[in-house]
């Protein structure tokens, strides 16, 4: 019915959020009275989102102007962000910026290179753009999930690990258990999401394609290729990741350099 | 007599906590030394500088006359075994154990081989044992069979009787100088029961704050005691 009332589609979508926001907050305030506290968090998130949305909206139509160097500048300052917040994630560990940047960076950046230049990506920044900043999304979750993971398992396994090292085994090969239960354990959503693929879930490009007028099969095979790519992508930035991780986590004369979160743990 | 260790003045400082300060010994071949003192004095620290676990911050250790450091890690900690005070054993069964450490530089221990080492530490028939409900003495004794079974030249053991009641001590006491004794093995002993360092030891080094307050033969150890106590 918003649509009759409004001719601009600019206002339309304006109008559309304000509805949006203020049902969200009548739930949000509902979920208050029943002692669900979040209703302080909740209100910054969606004003957060909100600025964040369409200040992005508005860079993008820039760079959907622009050539094709301004969807690269604006893809590698997300691949910049996503490193942050992948990084948070094992802040205790020296150096954590640049293993998170080197995974998401190269995972991500190597696929989304080969495939634009297959032709897979279409070069155009409204296909760069959306597609690379999916991949970056991924590669940063897959990442996270990785690193986090790697970081307490040696953390709790602390003491298995010294023993490893002090029977004279290399710090890579005493890690390897460890790295390889990691990279396995992070990649299971990206594996839940493959198999339910369209069954349990019709994803964000694919209904936005069909939104836009795309025929549905010819969206469903594009949604395929980018959850395809997705996976790839979680593998190899994860892969570069937590391997990076795991040499850091140690000196060159194999010795486990993590400082335990309390300190004095030998003394018993 | 050959020299195994020669150590000087070393020290380990971690954030701004001097845990070692300038230890000097040197560990003869086929000696037993054992290192005593209070709770927090630094033993289990100087053991792990010994197998390099750890790196120090000062000073110098030479293993039979070489720089320490110039000797590749995992040769080095593979001919300086250590036994941790609380032992940390690997998932599966006690042979898994004591198989781990060879068969990561692709040496397969037969199974005589792994009960012979068994029987050493008297723990025969436990090769198929789960690690999971062994008593704490026993998981004390796998860990010193798995490193045993690296052939090391000298064994470095963290209170290895502290989960045992005065009669199992004394057995494993004894089979511990059986071992030494066939092995040919230098010993440094750690525990803080000073009438066990007297039994075994031919020598005493006792640790206070981190610094040495007394090394010499176990007979004049027997004065040291009060100061050790406090
Ligand atoms: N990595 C570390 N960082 C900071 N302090 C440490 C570290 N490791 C050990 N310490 C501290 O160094 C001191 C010596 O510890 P160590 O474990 O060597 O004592 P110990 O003589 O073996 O004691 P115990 O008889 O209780 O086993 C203790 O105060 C301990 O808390
Ligand atoms: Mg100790």
């Amino acid at each position: 019915m918003l649509s009759h009332l409004f001719s601009s589609e600019l206002s339309l979508r304006l109008v559309q959020a304000l509805l949006t926001l203020t049902f969200t907050l009548v739930v949000l305030f509902w979920a208050q009275k029943k002692r669900i506290n979040l209703f302080q968090e909740g209100l910054q998130a969606l004003l957060r989102g909100l600025a964040q949305v369409v200040a992005i909206g508005s860079v993008l139509l820039l760079v959907f102007r622009g050539s094709i160097w301004g969807s690269i500048l604006l893809l590698f300052f997300m691949i910049l962000v996503a490193s942050r917040v992948t990084a948070r994630r094992i802040r205790r560990v020296e150096g954590s910026f640049a293993i998170a940047f080197l995974g998401i960076a190269l995972g991500g950046g190597l696929v989304t290179f080969l495939m634009t230049w297959m032709g897979v990506i279409d070069s155009h920044p409204t296909s760069l753009v959306p597609v690379g900043s999916m991949i970056i999304a991924n590669a940063m979750n897959t990442c996270s999930l990785a690193l986090e993971r790697l970081l307490s398992e040696v953390e709790t396994q602390r003491s298995l690990i010294e023993a490893g090292l002090s029977l004279g085994v290399p710090a890579p090969k005493v890690i390897a258990p460890y790295l390889e239960r990691a990279l396995t354990a992070s990649l299971i959503p990206r594996i839940d999401s493959l198999r339910s693929l369209g069954i349990v879930w019709i994803p964000g490009l694919m209904a936005g394609m069909i939104l836009a007028g795309t025929s549905p099969v010819s969206s469903a095979l594009y949604q395929f290729v980018v959850i395809a790519m997705i996976f790839s992508v979680s593998i190899l930035s994860a892969f570069i990741s937590a391997r990076f991780l795991s040499v850091r986590l140690f000196s060159p004369a194999h010795q486990l350099l993590l400082l335990p979160p309390e300190k004095k743990p030998f003394s018993e | 007599m050959q020299t195994v260790f020669d150590i000087r003045n070393l020290t380990r400082v971690v954030d701004g906590e001097v845990l070692l300060d300038g230890i000097s010994v040197s560990i003869k071949s086929g000696e037993i030394l054992a290192v005593v003192g209070p709770s927090g004095s630094g033993k289990t620290s100087f053991l792990r500088l010994l197998n390099r676990l750890d790196e120090p911050t000062g000073g110098e250790v030479f293993f039979q006359g070489k720089d320490y450091r110039t000797i590749p890690t995992p040769f080095l900690r593979q001919k300086v075994g250590l036994v941790f005070q609380k032992p940390a054993l690997f998932p599966g069964t006690v042979a898994d154990n004591i198989r781990w450490g060879p068969s990561q530089r692709g040496e397969e221990m037969t199974n005589s081989q792994v009960e012979s080492l068994l029987t050493q530490v008297g723990l025969v028939g436990f090769a198929e044992r789960k690690i999971d409900n062994l008593s704490g003495g026993e998981a004390q004794r796998v860990a010193l069979a798995r490193t045993l079974a690296n052939s090391p030249e000298i064994l470095l053991l963290d209170e290895p009787t502290s989960a045992l009641d005065e009669e199992k001590e004394r057995e494993i006491e004894r089979l511990l100088l059986t071992t030494i004794d066939q092995r040919r093995l230098t010993l440094v002993l750690v525990t803080h029961n000073l009438a066990q360092a007297r039994r075994l030891a031919t020598r005493v080094m006792v640790l206070n704050h981190g610094k040495i307050t007394f090394l010499g033969p176990k007979e004049e150890a027997l004065h040291v005691k009060p100061s050790f106590l406090q």
